[in-house]
């Protein structure tokens, strides 16, 4: 119960601030309305995000923090990649789909390694069927990075302790 | 200085958004083209974006929510284009898109 409210309290707070950053509008009105809405919203759907106890969700939040700043990069190298394949004369591409088994189990894990592979060098996620992923990869050695050294799952399997 | 930290963010921007556009002519199936598209489209855009952001910081600071809007939208971009790009790759690959491979015909 302990749990349940302190996810109830913090989707309250994010979508108030939400609110009071989107609208830019400080009278009774709007913050009232702004109110009821976030609670609203804080008491059907503080279960979507915030699962489990207070510790564990400040450690995944500290970090994802990050992780994200490492993720950046690898999109900034991704883009060089995809510049370098696109640009250069002879097309240096030889895409293959591959197939991989993760550990991880909670929804939030899964969509953030999707994203994650979707958006780093050569490689686009196709599906996830029952923790196996399907990857489109551009070239060979893309497709290596995922499959044979996996640096990327298991930054995230840290970030969301699902070894 | 600020207009040549601006100008980069947008040259920068408009190069990947180029190179996007540039892969969407040149690569050989779908797939390989949602590669060009999906990654040079997120950072193009958050650069542009980015360059706009600075920009209203330094010349504009007297509404400082339109920063956190444009801020908004680089977030949010960040984690929509991808999962529009898996949405395309999955329906494409349920229909049965076939795969090019090194050697095979344009499509």
């Amino acid at each position: 119960m302990k749990g349940k409210g302190f996810g109830i309290l913090v989707t309250f707070c994010v979508m108030f601030l939400f609110w009071l950053l989107l609208s830019g509008i400080f009278d009774a009105l709007h913050l009232t309305a702004g109110l009821i809405c976030s609670a609203i919203i804080a008491l059907i759907s503080h279960d979507m995000i915030i699962k489990g106890d207070e510790e564990k969700i400040l450690s995944k939040s500290f970090k994802l923090a990050i992780y994200i700043p490492w993720e950046l990069w690898q999109i900034v190298l991704a883009n060089f990649d995809v510049a370098y394949r696109v640009l250069h004369p002879k097309m240096p591409i030889d895409p293959l789909i591959i197939e991989f088994d993760t550990t991880l189990q909670s929804d939030l894990a899964l969509v953030t390694l999707a994203n994650s592979i979707t958006l780093t060098p050569g490689t686009i996620t196709i599906g996830i069927t029952n923790g196996r992923f399907c990857v489109h990869a551009i070239a060979k050695e893309p497709a290596d990075s995922l499959t044979v050294d996996k640096t990327m799952q298991q930054k995230v399997a840290d970030v969301y302790m699902e070894w | 200085m600020l207009e040549i930290i601006v100008a980069a963010f947008l040259a920068f921007g408009i190069f990947f958004m180029f190179v996007g556009a540039v892969g969407l002519l040149r690569f050989p199936d779908f797939y390989t083209r949602l590669h060009a598209t999906g990654k040079c489209d997120t950072l193009g855009e958050a650069l542009i974006i980015a360059g706009l952001l600075l920009y209203h910081i330094f010349h504009y600071p007297q509404t400082p929510l339109v920063c956190v809007k444009l801020l908004f939208l680089i977030v949010f971009i960040f984690i929509t284009n991808p999962t529009a790009t898996y949405a395309l790759m999955r329906s494409a690959y349920k229909t049965g898109v076939k795969p090019w491979k090194l050697g095979d015909e344009r499509q």
